[in-house]
């Protein structure tokens, strides 16, 4: 049981690094065109040539040809680690020009290959995330905070502010969200950053996702508050707020945890949702969400696989959050008991 | 025979009667039948053609949307058509006609002892009827516009039941093109609404099917909200085949409402349509990769006449409350700007990136698809960024040290083009203008929005700063494009509503277009438009980035595919599709 939560942590420790280093990891720029390829496939890595056997592996570039790409075998580009490539800036703050891995050009080393305007999707399902998850997290907090803090007041002082603010939630939770923020869109300003873009997006998950953990943590308040120890020290003399830092906040610890768990990946797809009716960051910047919304078009779904990408990145995020909730839970409910 | 057996027979017999296609009359003695003479093919069949939207109205003087115009067109016919295959005038209903040596005056002679759809007879008096439908004010057709000319109507009289006479009130270039999309009329099944002031009313898609008559090669017969159009052949039709077979050939033909392209791809891959009279080059290459098992006929047409091309707002903004965008006009005004933006951008790729290769770059608003028009003088200078830098750098802008463009003034150069987002190859068109335009040092944002959000804005609330449009593809001749290209057209996208030239480039192009329009001579005619074309080419008031091919499919076997690239672009020659059938050769009913 503890191999197994270690292992999901760990696993999810590597997917957020991966995300947080995604400039390093990613071979390219994920805005940066290459019109010589748009649509090109998956690069295939080889190990053997007409020498023989190879330890290093290598790649041929593509070239387009009437029907698809050709691999020219004519030269191989070997890929090699740590290498010297377009500069970015780690975390937004310290610039570099250090990569994973690459290969010399002309040829281009396109794992998850390339979308419609030959830019790398590797490189963009890794910054793409960057925006996705972050966006996902943040939401989170967002809604936990606001909830609990409503849900405590709630729960805690009972009688008409539990009535009115459960009230609100039930409004919340009937809101048809994605329709409302259609109709929010259209009264922004043409012109949104995408930075101001990235915080609308999120603050408005958040805000309207806040409901649900506030009814939760009202239901946990309540049954708390009328724990013995909890009147007992009432009866001492102790404060509300008192009772609420040192009584009921750690009862709810547990509880907020699994739900950041459940929560974030279901605000990661909630992002994706809005990214890909075009409501969330613009292009040239990648989100998995924009990034899927060239499968709208029945042509490109059917004909570029690869162009599901995101798709396989968003479930394994989804996977692995909702396995450590799992796992999560079952060992609260075996602390509890 | 017992009396049950004899019901069932009856209602047999009925409702086999209802079910069968009209069989085509046979011609009767003075009836002048036009004779294609190398159109062959059989009788029988259906053709299925998926459709986008559904049509709003099947009355033809009202339409302005090209569905509704896509299926009227099957149900009605002009006195003069433009053969979409030639591009050339050709009689229809007018059999032949006459311009005066000023070319004032048009007489045509009417076909005699044709009928509408229901069997009643086409005279004079229907034409007459048709135009004053057309010029009614209180009507206000869409192609009432064409038929002003220098503010005056142009006025119909009817000579003889057979014989009817035009007088424009001045001289006007290519007259007998304006009756292509005048579809004639029934008088007697529409002059009872159009007294009762209910014209507006009548042939709505409710409308019962006898109730509508046309002379096109089919007629209504059913109507299905949601779902389909059912026409059926027109038995007094008055084409006739080289073997003197009254057209058309299809029993029916049936506009099925599926909703996007992509749907009607997957109808026709289905089996399910026989016909997409527009296809993009994804979905056209997709077809033909997939084309060993839909085994389609494919047509790459070659250049459409339709352009695509990126404006800037240049509109008069005083009194509306948008002075970051007046701000930017500083810079959407200056012609430097214009042309380093026009020198940066790479057409080439487009091309490549939007079309597929199949597509043509443009650098004036008559591309390629237009050969009688085009003017081969206009330069086709490949992208470079260097120039771009300098024409800017020469006009006083100058780059800070993170590489972004700044104006004399210092403030940095960014600004958003809007486009529709339903239209995924303009998005892209706006995506490849602002990654150039990056390498200028230029923050460009692209903003698509909803359809008609963005048309609100361009034509209305002027709330944008620069967009990606198109235009074009009605027909070949200048005419049209009169209302893009004058100052005070509807259609003068940078700058609507100017009440009189605002440059002084506007105010030549606009004595060029009005003398064009009065020039009968063609090379004369010509030398006009090429100049017409240098001044866009030279001022940039669009910068025009590319045209798409007209792409088209149809099944195997439909026979006598022959599309062409004016709209509609298949249809054209409906009463000359047939369905081959194994086992029946070409020529034989």
């Amino acid at each position: 049981m503890r191999l197994k939560t270690f292992l999901l942590l760990a696993a999810l420790v590597a997917l957020h690094l991966i995300l947080l280093f995604a400039g390093f990891v990613a071979p390219y720029d994920p805005a940066a065109q290459d019109r010589e390829l748009p649509y090109a496939p998956p690069t295939g890595l080889h190990f053997k040539d007409a020498s023989g056997w190879h330890l290093r592996p290598f790649i041929y570039a593509q070239t387009i040809a009437p029907d698809g790409y050709v691999e020219n075998t004519s030269r191989s580009f070997p890929i090699h680690l740590f290498v010297r490539a377009s500069s970015y800036r780690v975390m937004g703050i310290i610039q570099t020009n250090w990569h994973l891995f690459g290969v010399a050009g002309p040829a281009r080393i396109t794992l998850f290959g390339t979308d419609g305007f030959g830019r790398d999707e590797f490189s963009r399902v890794l910054y793409g995330g960057q925006v996705s998850v972050a966006a996902g997290v943040a939401a989170t907090l967002i809604a936990l905070l606001v909830g609990s803090t409503f849900g405590m007041l709630a729960g805690f002082f009972g009688d008409w502010a539990d009535e009115s603010l459960m009230g609100t939630t039930e409004l919340f939770l009937c809101l048809p969200w994605l329709y409302f923020l259609l109709g929010m869109r259209a009264f922004l300003p043409l012109q949104v950053s995408a930075l101001k873009t990235f915080f609308l997006v999120t603050c408005v998950i958040g805000l309207i996702g806040w409901a649900r953990p506030a009814r939760l943590v009202r239901g946990v308040v309540l049954s708390a508050r009328s724990r013995n120890y909890v009147l007992a020290a009432r009866g001492f003399g102790a404060s509300n707020f008192y009772l609420l830092r040192r009584h009921i906040l750690p009862e709810l610890s547990g509880i907020l945890l699994t739900q950041a768990t459940v929560l974030v990946p279901r605000y990661i797809a909630a992002e994706v949702t809005l990214s890909f009716f075009g409501l969330g960051v613009s292009e040239p910047i990648a989100s998995w969400g924009n990034m899927l919304s060239t499968l709208q078009q029945y042509s490109v779904l059917v004909s570029y696989a690869w162009m599901l990408a995101p798709m396989g990145a968003l479930v394994i995020t989804s996977v692995i959050y909702s396995l450590l909730a799992d796992t999560l839970h079952s060992q609260l409910k075996f602390h509890s008991s | 025979m017992k009396t049950s057996v004899r019901l069932v027979l009856v209602v047999c017999l009925l409702a086999a009667s209802c079910l069968a296609a009209p069989i085509p009359e046979s011609s009767t003695a003075g009836e002048e039948l036009d004779h294609a003479e190398n159109v062959s093919g059989h009788y029988g069949g259906q053709l299925t053609i998926g459709e986008r939207a559904e049509p709003k109205t099947l009355n033809p003087v009202i339409a302005t949307d090209a569905v509704s115009r896509e299926v009227i067109g099957r149900m009605n016919a002009d006195l003069i058509d433009i053969n979409h295959a030639s591009q050339q005038t050709e009689p229809a209903l007018a059999k032949s006609w006459k311009k005066s040596p000023d070319g004032r005056t048009f007489t045509l002679e009417l076909r005699k002892g044709i009928r509408f759809s229901d069997g009643y007879p086409f005279d004079a008096d229907d034409v007459v009827f048709s135009f004053a439908l057309y010029m009614d004010p209180q009507i206000d057709s869409p192609q009432r516009d064409l038929l002003i000319i220098d503010g005056k109507p142009l006025t119909v009289a009817k000579l003889s039941p057979y014989t009817v006479r035009f007088t424009l009130p001045g001289p006007y270039a290519a007259a007998e093109r304006l009756f292509d999309g005048l579809p004639m009329l029934p008088k007697h099944l529409l002059e009872k609404p159009y007294r009762e002031g209910k014209f507006d009313q009548a042939w709505s898609l409710n409308a019962v099917p006898n109730e509508i008559a046309g002379l096109g090669p089919f007629r209504l017969k059913q109507y299905v909200p949601g779902q389909r159009v059912v026409l059926e052949r027109n038995p007094y039709y008055w084409r006739a085949d080289r073997d003197n077979h009254r057209l058309p050939y299809l029993d029916e033909l049936v506009f099925l409402f599926v909703g996007t392209e992509d749907a009607q791809v997957m109808r026709f891959e289905a089996g399910e349509t026989d016909m997409i009279s527009r296809l993009s080059s994804e979905n056209y290459n997709l077809l033909s990769r997939e084309r060993s098992r839909t085994s389609a006929q494919l047509a790459d047409m070659g250049s459409s006449l339709e352009y695509n091309f990126l404006f800037f707002n240049q509109n008069d903004l005083s009194g509306k409350k948008l002075d970051e965008i007046a701000r930017k006009q500083k810079w959407f005004g200056d012609l430097k700007f214009r042309q380093a933006v026009s020198a940066a951008i790479d057409r080439d790729s487009i091309v490549r990136l939007v079309y597929g290769t199949r597509g043509a770059p443009l650098w004036g608003n008559v591309g390629p698809g237009n050969k009688l028009w085009m003017d081969n003088a206009i330069p086709h200078p490949q992208a470079s960024v260097d120039q771009a830098r300098q024409i800017l750098k020469s006009a006083g802008y100058s780059w800070n040290q993170a590489g972004q463009l700044l104006d004399s003034s210092g403030a940095p150069v960014e600004f958003s083009i809007i486009t529709s987002s339903s239209n995924t190859q303009r998005m892209k068109m706006a995506t490849l203008v602002q990654d150039d335009l990056s390498h200028l040092g230029m923050q460009v944002h692209v903003v698509p929005l909803e359809f008609r959000a963005t048309i609100d804005r361009v034509f209305q609330s002027f709330d944008y700063e620069a967009a990606v449009m198109g235009l074009g593809g009605g027909d070949a001749d200048p005419n049209p494009e009169m209302n893009v290209w004058t100052s005070s057209g509807t259609t003068h996208l940078w700058h609507l509503g100017e009440t009189q030239p605002a440059t002084a480039w506007e105010k030549e192009i606009d004595q060029l277009m009005q003398q064009q329009m009065v020039t009968l001579d063609y090379a004369k005619r010509k030398r006009l438009y090429d100049r017409v074309q240098e001044l866009i080419a030279q001022n940039l008031p669009f910068i025009f980035l590319a045209t798409p091919n007209i792409l088209t499919a149809a099944d195997s076997r439909v026979g006598n595919f022959h599309p062409a690239i004016l709209d509609p672009y298949t249809l054209w020659n409906a009463d000359e599709l047939y369905i081959r059938t194994p086992g029946k050769n070409a020529g034989a009913p």
